[in-house]
């Protein structure tokens, strides 16, 4: 019997979901698992090749060979995005096999997965524990999925499978390039992608790992981004991907005046913190007003004849023209966005890959999330106690993935600009829909109407208290968009809950409920 | 049975609603939304409705609301353009001017950037004055098709009571002809700052004009100024530029528009723009013999920022005063264009310097070394100086750091 509790957030979570007893969120940094990793399966070279050669002749085969049955977990991963087809074909194929209520465990969700909405609805997929974004989180929100979500951000889904608290029967990796022992990459090929790090946790975790790729080369395939060793079966298929939707649209610099405003806002109180100097770090996303800080970033620190020590991707363009300008020392590189990511992470040695293992994941010795010293996040809402949703919209529909965002909150200086309302509805509010970040891990809010800082950012104020950007207080910001835009309704809400979301240690520190219509 | 029509609808339509609008003989108001907002804005979206329909005298009728997010001021709005076209009603449902919008302008203000805004779209108005141009037009002119014209009206009124201005100079480009004396009583009660009367040929235009807003001001009894530029788009006009800059009271300013006036003189519009320099220069002159500021026409092309920079800077060296702009990232471009050069400003304080330290030692004569400098040369200098210390080129204690070095 499912009950509720509070959490530290003073959220009312469930003590189960999906039948399983979960922990509630006990503050930042404050739950401390006792025990060791999990450990996959032990396995013998005997029962593999002896030419290495792990070939199956199809997609089907390959889940035939895993054993693929009822119940199971099945991971992917979303270096593909929007160009993925394999994570519809693996559920095509177990529809076929009458295979019923598995469990998908992708990084992320696209909305070329509006697909497999049928087989949430016939019974083949009881479940997803991942992002779920656009229809599918629609038809999770009209509480039409049998199970129940789980959101995790990137790092919280690789502590879930190093902790053993999800078990992963059959991961799927599609490579850009492998060859038939396993080795892979994602620098070469039609579908290249960069890397592989999101498929990371999977290949060393999962019972049986499958390597699908449409550019099977002879063995070795360097760099072995993914190790063969780690992998029970390959297959060589046509096509693994749509290469024009691998490199998303979202990687074009905004035009939007008012973002641009923004932007120009949030690069100057960079500047007039003292947060641009030799050697300082920063992460910037992919959206069209994260791609135009990093520019102006450019601009401050060429006429101030500064360098960047590093800078996290997302690389895509603009930041490998930075780099290879020589304003910026490395890339740690998370996921690449377009082709002139791929090329550069090819071409350039301190252009790095790196995994959800090496920057996010909380249940390690020091992640490189926190070393950063300015990162750039957004979000749907934020409170007045500076807590942010990045998973629902204000009318309570589930819509977007935690993608990295948890783990970023951990950097330096957290800064979410945003506009102050999108289509009337108020970014400010007085209480999160959705709590996905705690308020004190979020320091600075820049709208296009003024910039709120973290009362705790006592030393940001300090530095800011003569310029003439519009600093403001968050509950000003929030009068102002109300001014504008009107108070809004509540949505309303079922009991029923269709999702949790887990925060960085696998705890629950919200959850999503199904919504009135 | 009678309908309207008022509104913007689609996929790319933000901010903004469409309503279809079916009076019926009884039945009381019956109100279908369809909006993003519904859950969060619905039972506001229906309140404001039902009151706008209510003060026009609305008793029975079918509404169809198509939102994409507008607020209550263009819900109104579009309400009360669609009940018009079958009511004659003398009603109106107007906002209450907010206390925001209540501020006043001047003569002297700078005007180097003024922003045009189509008239019928309510989504750029909301964020315009962020970009902090010195004015902001709202166009029922050119920028709104001949269809809309009056829906427009409406949607304008509003956006003055309703829409912050953040301080620029609150301006409406009205129509030409006898639409454009129709539209004042739109915008004249409502704190309007300035009005673009379009295409002018015609002094006498300007002062019936006039007197339609002095007969406005009366009934509204409506204290502060509303000021007037002219904007110059034809041969005639520019033959005429003295005259109508001097036309009646409160013309502030006197602007060019060189689309038309290429097109009236038969030539094309190029970007050295040297078939249109002596229409600028004539038009320069008149303005600064009737004492008023000359306003060059707007770059058209949004994404070349250097040429509207190259642009400003011939604009400033042929003596105008300001220039309009159809994109917010203009407006920094043009503020810097006609931003005094490092060289000037050095210069202009050299010589308010002096002119301080002459007043303060009661000599009436500035002189630098041995150069005298006329009064009216300082006086050119101290304006210079002024708007640099108001658009933060210099410090305004620049005299302390400039006597320091």
């Amino acid at each position: 019997m499912t009950e509720f509790v509070k959490n530290a957030a003073g959220r009312l979570i469930p003590t189960h979901i999906n039948d399983k007893e979960v922990v509630p969120f006990q503050g930042v940094g404050k739950y401390r698992p006792q025990g060791r990793k999990y450990a996959p399966p032990i396995k013998t070279v005997a029962d593999y090749p002896e030419d290495g050669d792990k070939r199956v002749a199809s997609l089907k085969d390959a889940l035939v060979k895993a054993g693929l049955k009822d119940g199971m977990t099945i991971s992917t991963h979303h270096h593909f995005r929007n160009g993925d087809i394999l994570a519809n074909q693996i559920f095509d194929i177990a529809a076929e096999m009458g295979v019923k209520d598995l469990v998908w465990y992708p990084s992320a969700s696209f909305p070329c997965h509006e697909h497999l909405i049928q087989y949430l609805e016939n019974g083949v997929i009881h479940h997803i524990e991942g992002s779920m974004n656009g229809p599918l989180g629609r038809f999770a929100s009209q509480g039409k999925m049998r199970g129940q979500g789980v959101l995790r951000s990137h790092g919280g889904r690789y502590q879930a499978v190093q902790d053993g608290d999800v078990h992963i029967d059959i991961a799927i990796i599609a490579a850009p390039c492998a060859d038939p022992f396993g080795n892979a990459n994602g620098l070469y090929g039609d579908a290249a992608c960069g890397l592989l790090g999101f498929a990371l946790a999977d290949s060393e975790y999962a019972d049986q790992v499958v390597v699908v790729t449409d550019n099977m080369v002879p063995f070795p395939c360097i760099p072995w981004q993914i190790q063969g060793n780690n992998v029970d079966i390959t297959v060589e298929v046509d096509k693994i991907g749509i290469p024009e939707k691998i490199v998303s649209g979202t990687t074009k610099v905004t035009k939007s005046p008012d973002r641009l405003l923004i932007a120009e806002m949030t690069a100057q109180f960079c500047d007039e913190a003292g947060l641009i100097k030799e050697g300082f770090s920063f992460q910037a996303g992919a959206g069209g007003t994260s791609l135009s800080i990093g520019i102006y970033f450019g601009e401050i620190m060429r006429k101030k004849g500064i360098k960047a020590r590093f800078a996290r991707g997302g690389s895509n363009q603009y930041l490998v023209k930075m780099f290879e300008e020589g304003l910026v020392e490395h890339i740690l590189d998370g996921q690449t966005f377009d082709l002139e990511g791929v090329r550069s992470m090819r071409d350039n040695p301190t252009h790095v890959n790196t995994s959800p293992f090496t920057s996010y994941n909380y249940h390690g010795k020091g992640n490189f999330a926190s070393l950063i010293d300015i990162v750039i996040l957004g979000a749907t809402e934020v409170d007045t106690n500076f807590n942010a949703n990045v998973v629902t919209h204000s009318d309570g529909y589930l819509l977007h993935g935690i993608g990295g965002w948890q783990n970023c909150l951990f950097g330096k200086t957290v800064i979410l600009p945003i506009p102050l309302f999108r289509d009337r509805i108020p970014v400010i509010v007085d209480e999160v829909t959705t709590l996905c970040g705690p308020g004190d891990l979020i320091d600075v809010i820049v709208t296009e109407r003024g910039i709120a800082v973290n009362p705790k950012r006592k030393d940001l104020l300090e530095k800011l208290k003569d310029s003439e950007l519009p600093i403001k207080t968050i509950e000003e910001l929030k009068a102002e968009a109300e001014e504008i835009c009107g108070k809004p309704q509540k949505p309303e809400f079922d009991d029923e809950v269709i999702a949790a979301i887990k925060w960085v240690d696998g705890t629950v520190i919200d959850v999503v409920r199904k919504i009135k219509e | 049975m009678s309908e309207g029509y008022a509104g913007n609808k689609g996929p790319k339509i933000k901010s903004d609603c469409h309503v279809t609008l079916k009076q019926q003989p009884s039945g009381g108001i019956k109100i279908q939304l369809k909006s993003k907002v519904e859950k969060l804005y619905g039972d506001q979206i229906k309140k404001v409705a039902t009151a706008t329909l209510n003060k026009l005298g609305v008793e029975h009728c079918e509404v169809l609301i198509e939102d994409s997010g507008a607020l209550d001021w263009v819900i109104a709005a579009r309400i009360e353009a669609a009940v018009k076209q079958f009511s004659d009603t003398s009603e109106t449902y107007i906002p209450d001017l907010k206390p925001y919008n209540q501020y006043e302008t001047s003569k002297e203000r700078d005007r180097l950037s003024r922003l045009y805004l189509p008239g019928n779209n309510p989504k750029m108005m909301l964020n315009a004055g962020i970009h902090k141009p010195h004015g902001i037009i709202l166009d029922l002119e050119d920028a709104v098709a001949p269809a809309k014209k009056h829906e427009a009206r409406f949607v304008v009124r509003n956006a003055l009571c309703s829409a912050n201005f953040y301080g620029a100079e609150r301006m409406v480009r009205i129509n030409q002809g006898e639409m454009g004396i129709e539209d004042l009583q739109y915008i004249v009660p409502h704190n309007v700052h300035l009005i673009l009367i379009p295409k002018v040929e015609d002094p006498e235009y300007i002062c019936r004009l006039d007197k339609e807003v002095q007969r406005l001001e009366a009934r509204h009894q409506i204290e502060k100024p509303v000021f007037y530029m002219p904007i110059i788009e034809s041969a005639l006009g520019v033959e005429k530029a003295y005259e109508i800059a001097t036309a009646c009271r409160n013309i502030v300013a006197l602007a060019i528009g060189l689309e038309d006036y290429t097109a009236d003189i038969g030539v094309k519009r190029t970007s050295t723009a040297e078939e249109s320099l002596y229409a600028r220069m004539r038009l320069v002159n008149a303005a600064k013999a009737a004492g008023i500021q000359p306003i060059d026409s707007v770059f058209s092309d949004v994404g070349d920022m250097e040429g509207l920079f190259e642009n400003v800077r011939k604009s400033k060296q042929l003596g105008f005063e300001g220039m309009g702009c159809i994109h917010p990232r203009q407006i920094k471009v043009i503020h810097d264009g006609f931003a005094p050069e490092a060289k000037e400003l050095e210069k202009s304080m050299k010589i308010v310097d002096a002119a301080i330290k002459a007043e303060a030692q009661g000599i009436g004569v500035v002189s630098l070394g041995s150069k005298m400098i006329d009064p009216p040369v300082v006086k050119r200098h101290k304006k210079q100086i002024d708007r640099a210390v108001r658009m933060g080129f210099i410090d305004k204690n620049w005299q302390e750091t400039y006597n320091q070095e």
